[in-house]
């Protein structure tokens, strides 16, 4: 109870944090925008080869563009942590009872209301572009749940990372060494079908994989609704380990600081 | 001093327990090495010593963000390993490094630190109000903290440190890089803070001046023990006689300084470091023209000479062998 009421305090503080830096919004709903646009036309012609099973790619890469954008966000918010520790937030956090689950818990709901923020542009936008989502409503629920299943557990570990490392140069780097890998292993772009045998192995076991297969399985004419509920309760699984996982980190914080 | 007595009532004489605290960081820097005191409840008590000693290391101890590797602490009566959650329930904790956020109001800031400990509604609000006017802040109140100055945001984060009426206040370097006006300021409030509310403040400083104003009790701490403990006047009576501080035009090897002054026996506790030489006597004013004729007959040059009464300054060189300032210049955490 008390890890819920902290943690809506918490959802409070970033929100007015966030509206107070108007350039910072634009800055998050700009960036997908760039990203729809350029791989919409960059891949456009990707549906003609054989075995494409899309007509149009503005549908194709929309979702997968709503997920990325979900596990960049996710993956990059640690650096807020790391900001709160440097200025001293954290440490007056920390002597105060306040829940240490909300203390990460405030950040990803936060975050997952810009997920939910820009992927209603970005699906606006594809609309614009010619896309058609042939899914409906519960198609698009299906593609927010997935959008956010994939920003939260990325979120709650880069934060662990960043309570376990404490340096803004190594989670860059980290951040940096595995989102774009994350990405291109996986269908955001190119269709399972056509990648070469050992990546479709790999895009097996990765969590954006399923974000984005149970996305678009959802929003297409025949979505396969048990692969579907299959997917999302492996990323359930895979936010709950996250979370535990964050919050551990704090007892190392607090060993070494 | 005296009111404070008054205010123990039903709460433990002992406000904190330090036994014995030992903590190693990595690198085996040893920030801790068997360090113990201990605070009666409503008292200011001071911890004195340079950059390094330890002593934010024992705040991080005793409240709860970091554990000892070994060693006892209790605050309010209840220890820091094993009961953390109603440590945290019971103290106050304003960081060397502030830990307002600059991104929210004033208000904003301490509505969120009431509600971390269960404030909420009209008794909220109304705790809120009350520390913003006590703090001077209510005309900023409604201003991002990022335009405050630094005497501003301090106050700001002693306020929230009180927001829950803790019993036991941290006060980590609370006048580091304020103006003297400032630093007045907040002294004057600290006092209050004691003598008026009966909370017990546990104080760290680097400044002696603010020890001697400021604690009513004060433990000297140098790398990772308290070398000395007591009340300022006791600690400065320890020594007796004046100090005598000479400043020598220019430095002289300190065994040709020593040699000089083998001739005046009026004079102990003779330290020099670099062109400073200090000692100590029984009646300070007759000694120095005999002082002065031998350094400058052993060929150093006197630029100026003081006779002080003993100052804590004097008591940290004694106990630890260096002087304040020598110290502090060399220390690290």
């Amino acid at each position: 109870m008390t890890a819920l009421t902290h943690s809506w305090y918490m959802t409070v503080r970033h929100l007015r944090a966030l509206q107070r830096q108007p350039w910072w919004i634009a800055i998050t709903l700009i960036q997908p925008i760039i990203y729809l646009v350029l791989y919409g036309q960059l891949f456009q012609r990707v549906v003609d080869l054989p075995g494409f099973e899309a007509a149009n790619y503005v549908s194709y890469v929309t979702p997968g563009v709503v997920i990325m954008m979900a596990l960049f966000g996710g993956g990059w918010n640690g650096m807020g942590i790391i900001f709160e520790m440097d200025n001293g937030v954290m440490d007056r956090f920390l002597v105060s009872p306040v829940s240490r689950v909300a203390i990460v818990a405030g950040r990803l709901i936060q975050m997952s209301i810009l997920v939910v923020l820009q992927a209603s542009l970005l699906l606006g936008l594809g609309l614009l572009m010619g896309a058609h989502f042939d899914g409906g409503a519960v198609g698009l629920l299906v593609l927010l749940v997935s959008a956010v299943l994939v920003a939260v557990p990325f979120g709650a570990l880069s934060n662990a990372m960043a309570l376990v490392i404490r340096r803004t140069e190594s989670v860059i780097g980290a951040s940096n060494f595995i989102l774009l890998p994350m990405t291109f292993l996986s269908p955001v772009f190119m269709a399972t079908s056509l990648m070469p045998p050992w990546i479709r192995a790999v895009a097996r076991y990765n969590p954006v994989a399923w974000s984005v297969e149970a996305a678009r399985s959802a929003m297409s004419t025949s979505p396969d609704w048990r692969a579907i509920a299959m997917r999302i309760t492996l990323l359930v699984v895979l936010s709950a380990f996250s979370a535990m996982v964050a919050t551990r980190a704090f007892r190392s914080y607090q060993r070494s600081a | 001093m005296i009111t404070s007595q008054s205010r123990t009532g039903n709460s433990p004489a002992l406000a904190i327990e330090a036994q014995a605290l030992v903590k190693t960081y990595p690198k085996n820097v040893r920030a801790l090495d068997g360090l113990s005191f201990l605070v009666p409840a409503g008292t200011i008590f001071g911890l004195l010593g340079p950059n390094g000693a330890g002593k934010s290391t024992t705040i991080k101890v005793l409240n709860t963000l970091t554990r000892p590797d070994s060693g006892i602490a209790r605050v309010a009566g209840l220890d820091v390993v094993k009961q953390p959650d109603e440590v945290r329930r019971a103290i106050g904790c304003v960081a060397q490094k502030s830990g307002v956020d600059i991104n929210a109001t004033g208000r904003e800031n301490l509505v969120l630190q009431a509600q971390f400990y269960g404030l909420r509604g009209a008794a909220l609000r109304s705790r809120v109000e009350a520390l913003l006017d006590r703090f001077s802040l209510a005309p900023a109140a409604d201003r991002e903290a990022r335009g405050y100055s630094g005497g501003m945001k301090r106050k700001l984060d002693v306020a929230m440190g009180l927001v829950h009426t803790p019993r036991v206040l941290f006060l980590d370097e609370p006048t580091t890089g304020l103006d003297p006006e400032a630093r007045a300021d907040l002294w004057k409030e600290i006092g209050r803070l004691s003598h008026e509310d009966g909370i017990t403040v546990l104080l760290t400083t680097h400044y002696l001046e603010e020890a001697d104003h400021l604690a009513s009790r004060l433990a000297i701490v140098d790398r990772g023990r308290v070398v000395a403990e007591g009340t300022p006047d006791a600690l400065k009576g320890e020594l007796s006689g004046d100090a005598i501080h000479v400043d020598l035009a220019q430095v002289v090897e300190e065994r040709r300084v020593r040699a000089a002054l083998s001739g005046v026996p009026a004079i102990r506790e003779l330290s020099v470091e670099g062109a400073g030489v200090r000692a100590r006597a029984d009646n300070g004013a007759t000694v120095v023209p005999a002082m002065i004729t031998a350094l400058e007959s052993g060929g150093a040059r006197v630029a100026s000479v003081r006779v002080t009464r003993p100052s804590l300054d004097d008591v940290y060189l004694r106990h630890t062998g260096r002087t304040f300032s020598e110290a502090d210049s060399g220390g690290a955490r």
